[in-house]
């Protein structure tokens, strides 16, 4: 078990060390993510209510599409070089790297949040009316929904052609109930509108199902010839 | 394994004819909805169909993943691609029944949500086998059909959650259907699983030759013989 960790670890501060001498997916993420969120501002002008009622859905929508940029390159870096080749053949656990990779698109995806957060506060006025303090779990649980399954199917489709828009056809689908307990935990805590509590399990039971499904199946989506 | 082909779509066929006299014909007119709630005979069974079809493409994924046995996975694509146009029948019969009955066509009900995603994973499922032509796709497949059966029990509770506008289902609860209504139900239930059966079948054996005659191109154009045709492709583009 220790070396499982260590293994991960490594890769995990392999991959922030990429990142941080680059950082192309942050970058492209927070951009992206500002742009949807102008663009929604433009869209639709709403008041302070209605900007509560919308603002789960505008704010998870965007950090959707933007995590996406992110998992499309976690794997493609690894394809150049045969690094992944080199992966297959060693004798470290599949799973050490699904982890690291994992983890690392979900520590991006939570620096991506910390920055749109408030800017997205600000943009639509926002002043929360309910418990603003399980916004936190909310967005930790459903960051993890997004990036553990995002992770998967990333690699899923990385022998697809035109493996870019193979993730989101794969990934949305399956993702809806995830989606669904974000933007509706997100909307009844900021419009005070009763109790988050079913969605929050919601999110905990999904985040669990799915994180031993990789974990289940991962070694046999690196191993498939 | 040919004579029993025939002898189902035989059946197959009569069931349908009689089935369809049943649902028009026979089954009197429901009071309230009228004429409309006819749908109902064709609606239902399609959506058991539907579901049936997904259940043998779960469990021939697993098959596969386990076995690694070709006919598993030939029975898998079989049954998603047969499951996804029995699925698309029922989400455009749903909506000519509900337009006049509850007055709107689409609304984010448990069932109807189910059936939706259910359909938009099956075509990610479709379009993962589209995209994909390598020796790999079977078990990227087979993985993704496990990934949609987890999430189906997912997307029914968050849905349920809401309230749910869906017609409970009337049998078992009182018995207040007509015994005509039931036995037309019947019979169209057996018809249309019969059907899909059949159409599941047919496609199986067209996806079990298509592969042997990539075989054979393959030994073909292994074997570099004269006579094979050099214009022949060694392998289907698509799968």
């Amino acid at each position: 078990m220790n070396s499982l960790w260590d293994l991960t670890l490594a890769t995990l501060v392999k991959d922030i060390r990429l990142e941080w001498r680059s950082k192309d997916a942050l970058n492209a993420m927070i951009f992206f993510s500002l742009l949807v969120v102008v663009i929604f501002s433009f869209s639709f002008d709403p008041n302070a209510e209605e900007s509560r009622q919308i603002a789960g859905g505008l704010i998870w929508v965007a950090f959707l599409f933007a995590s996406v940029v992110a998992l499309n390159q976690t794997w493609a870096r690894e394809l150049r070089n045969q690094v992944l080749d080199a992966y297959r053949v060693s004798p470290a656990p599949p799973n050490s790297l699904f982890l690291a990779k994992a983890l690392g698109n979900f520590l991006f995806v939570l620096i991506l949040e910390a920055v749109m957060t408030p800017l997205f506060i600000v943009f639509y006025n926002l002043r929360a009316l309910g418990p603003t303090w399980q916004l936190i779990p909310v967005g930790i649980l459903g960051t993890w929904a997004l990036v553990v399954n995002g992770t998967f199917f990333a690699a899923l489709s990385l022998r697809t052609r035109s493996r870019e828009i193979m993730l989101p056809l794969l990934l949305f689908p399956i993702s809806i109930p995830a989606v669904q307990g974000m933007v509706e935990a997100t909307r009844i805590i900021l419009a005070a509108d009763g109790s988050a509590r079913f969605w929050i399990v919601l999110l905990i039971t999904y985040d669990v199902v799915f994180t031993t499904a990789c974990l289940g199946l991962f070694g046999t989506i690196l191993q498939a010839e | 394994m040919k004579r029993a082909f025939t002898i189902l779509s035989v059946l197959t066929a009569l069931l349908l004819v009689y089935a369809l006299y049943q649902a028009l014909v026979v089954a009197p007119t429901e009071r309230t909805m009228g004429e409309v709630q006819r749908i109902f005979y064709y609606h239902v069974p399609n959506a058991w169909t539907a579901f049936c079809l997904f259940l043998v493409n779960l469990l021939a994924s697993v098959a596969y993943l386990i076995t690694k046995k070709v006919k598993a996975d030939a029975l898998a694509v079989a049954s998603a691609e047969v499951g996804v146009i029995f699925c698309t029948i029922v989400l455009v019969t749903g909506p000519i029944w509900a337009r006049p009955v509850w007055g709107i066509w689409w609304t984010w009900d448990v069932r109807l949500t189910t059936t939706l995603v259910l359909w938009l994973i099956y075509v990610a499922y479709l379009v993962l086998r589209r995209f994909s032509d390598s020796a790999q796709t079977p078990v990227l497949a087979a993985v993704l059909a496990i990934f949609g059966a987890l999430d189906v029990p997912l997307v029914y509770f968050s849905i349920w959650f809401f309230r749910t506008q869906h017609p409970q289902p009337v049998m078992g609860k009182g018995g207040s259907l007509d015994p005509q209504m039931l036995h037309a139900f019947l019979i169209n239930l057996l018809a249309f699983s019969c059907f899909g059966a059949m159409v599941c079948w047919a496609r199986y054996r067209l996806e079990m030759l298509h592969r042997e005659v990539d075989e054979l191109h393959a030994l073909e154009s292994l074997a570099g013989s004269e006579s094979a045709k050099p214009s022949m492709p060694l392998q289907r583009s698509s799968r």
